[in-house]
């Protein structure tokens, strides 16, 4: 169903590039030099709190908002001089919108559709949304999940190079949730660039190739799912009860640990797979045995609350 | 101009009962009220020998397009910025100027639909003399409908929400009703108001269509008064008017 562009040249300039990107209203700055780029075919991932400025960042990408300062260039252009350009190859679903509330889904479908020189066929992506039965409801009588499903439609009717999608799967079932990862997917294997702001991990670390964790406006950090949770401190946790005391000065030392704590006679432990190679050592050592021994890997939720700690830290004093 | 949205926005309106009736047959139906009471239909010394429901015509032609410039349009756009609508709409290669275009162009002919409509039926139901001076009466009527989608534009961008677009479109409203002679036609005035509500676009406007109506190519000054009014309250409009 996903007709490739005419002519996509293989070209290594990133598909979309931000440099610097600062923006502030009434003098509090909410984004502050922000950076990164996406990569032709790639699925990047905004994370981050709320507040953080992820949807700010998007908005100068779709050429919604005027950057204060910096750089933003989707396939080379500049969204805001060449709003029209852009706009042909860009579909965004936006956090917060509307439409009339008179209009049909498929009368919503048509007429976006009609915007753009290559559309999509409509019928068969109201299917794979399941707007199907909905096609003759009035945009103001659809429950909040199916609004999302027609903004979704719409971001996409457009047979759109790069995608751009503020909180992709908020207030979806689950099963609607995971049949629209299906659709990114395939989406993004025909070809498009898919650059989407979440707060479920689970769809980030599904999804993107690589992830972007904006805090108070900044990068905290930028990389894979993987190397996110890799470079977390304590990204793996290790629980058991021992047979005998241990000392606490014992475990102190233990290589890359990250936290211990003790309840109800269970020891937890947060480290890498050196200190996990360590505890098992230390207790071969005093012949302790550890009952219901657990190693987990931390998960990008960990990950993710590790590097916005400071935050919530800050915002509690 | 998008046709895509001016097609989507003619076909909403058409979903809207509470605006066809206001916009589109109130004003007939009132004249039909008026016409119904046998005293106006008598000739009137101090209407220079016309009828009352004669001098009503004009006002019922003007009517339509106050309600639909000043109530309906203002509320609609205003309530597009608010949802965002016109936000989702700057995203695509349609600019959000589409809707606006769409929205002037929906209530200018719905204002001229409503117009024809009075006209028709004082012909046909009360022998109202159709305009003398078709010509200046089209232009007269051309300029009005420009000046009350202008003023409404104007309500639309000085209005942040819904709510503020209903007050400022009822305020400016009844004075507009007033100066197009809905409660004494401007013939009746005395001669002092008569100039003053001539400076007023309704006002000027109700003037130019009764010369027209009449016979007389409508007065330079009543058509120079519109163009006055149109030219600023577009430039009006479009300085203030915001998108989200
Ligand atoms: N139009 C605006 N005027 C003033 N302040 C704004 C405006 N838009 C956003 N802000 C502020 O900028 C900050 C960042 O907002 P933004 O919407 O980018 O956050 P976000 O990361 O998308 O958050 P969320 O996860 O809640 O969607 C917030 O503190 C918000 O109050
Ligand atoms: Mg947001």
């Amino acid at each position: 169903m996903w007709r490739q562009g005419a002519s996509r040249e293989p070209d290594a300039m990133p598909v979309i590039e931000v440099t610097e990107l600062r923006k502030s209203y009434g003098g509090r700055t909410v984004v502050d030099g922000v950076s990164f780029a996406v990569e032709e075919g790639e699925i990047f991932g905004i994370l981050g709190p709320n507040g953080a400025g992820k949807t700010t960042t998007v908005e100068c990408v779709e050429g919604l908002r005027v950057p204060d300062a910096g750089r933003v260039r989707v396939t080379g252009l500049d969204p805001v001089a060449d709003h029209a350009r852009v706009a042909r190859v860009l579909g965004a679903q936006l956090q917060q919108s509307e439409l009339q509330p008179k209009l049909t889904v498929r009368e919503a479908l048509e007429l976006y559709a009609s915007f753009y020189p290559s559309p999509l066929d409509w019928a068969p992506l109201a299917e794979r949304l399941g707007l199907t039965a909905k096609l003759t409801t009035r945009f103001g009588k659809l429950s909040g999940g199916q609004k999302q499903r027609l903004f979704i439609a719409l971001a996409l009717i457009g047979n759109p190079r790069v995608v751009v999608l503020d909180e992709l799967t908020t207030g979806l079932d689950p099963r609607a949730r995971r049949d629209t990862w299906a659709l990114i997917e395939d989406v993004r294997a025909s070809g498009v660039t898919v650059l989407l702001v979440t707060h479920f991990m689970e769809e980030a670390q599904r999804l993107c190739d690589r992830i972007a964790v904006i805090d108070k406006g900044r990068v905290a950090a930028l990389d894979t799912p993987a190397g996110l949770i890799r470079r977390s401190a304590g990204a793996t946790v290790i629980s058991f009860t021992p047979s005998a005391p241990l000392d606490d000065r014992d475990l102190a030392v233990l290589p890359a640990l990250a936290s211990v704590e003790h309840k109800d006679g269970r020891i937890t432990l947060s480290g890498t797979d050196e200190t996990v190679n360590a505890v098992i050592t230390l207790l071969a050592r005093h012949r302790i045995t550890a009952h219901q021994l657990r190693v987990v890997d931390a998960t990008l939720d960990d990950a993710f609350l590790d590097l916005t700690k400071a935050d919530t830290k800050e915002e509690a004093a | 101009m998008s046709t895509a949205v001016l097609k989507t926005e003619v076909r909403l309106f058409r979903r809207e009962p509470g605006a066809i009736f206001w916009i589109l047959l109130f004003p007939t139906l009132l004249l039909v009220i008026l016409g119904s009471i046998p005293s106006f239909r008598d000739h009137q010394a101090d209407l220079g020998g016309l009828r009352t429901i004669d001098v009503y015509v004009p006002v019922a032609v003007l009517l339509g397009m106050i309600v639909g410039g000043l109530q309906a349009m203002p509320q609609t756009l205003t309530g597009y910025r608010e949802r965002g609508i016109l936000r989702r709409m700057a995203t695509t290669p349609v600019r959000p100027s589409a809707l606006l275009s769409a929205q002037m162009a929906v209530y200018g002919g719905a204002a001229l639909v409503s117009a024809l409509l009075a006209l028709a039926v004082g012909r046909l139901g009360f022998g109202v003399r159709l305009p003398q001076q078709p010509l200046g009466y089209v232009l007269a009527l051309l300029l009005a409908v420009l000046a009350a989608l202008a003023l409404g534009s104007v309500v639309a961008a000085l209005s942040r929400t819904t709510k503020i677009a209903g007050a400022i479109g009822s305020a400016v409203f009844f004075p507009s009703m007033f100066c197009a002679g809905v409660w004494a036609p401007v013939q009746s005035m005395p001669h002092l108001l008569a100039r003053i509500v001539g400076c007023t676009p309704f006002g000027a406007a109700a003037q130019a269509l009764n010369q027209a109506a009449a016979g007389h190519w409508p007065g330079w000054s009543h058509l120079g008064v519109l163009v006055v009014w149109i030219l600023l309250l577009t430039g009006a409009a479009s300085r203030w008017f915001r998108w989200e």
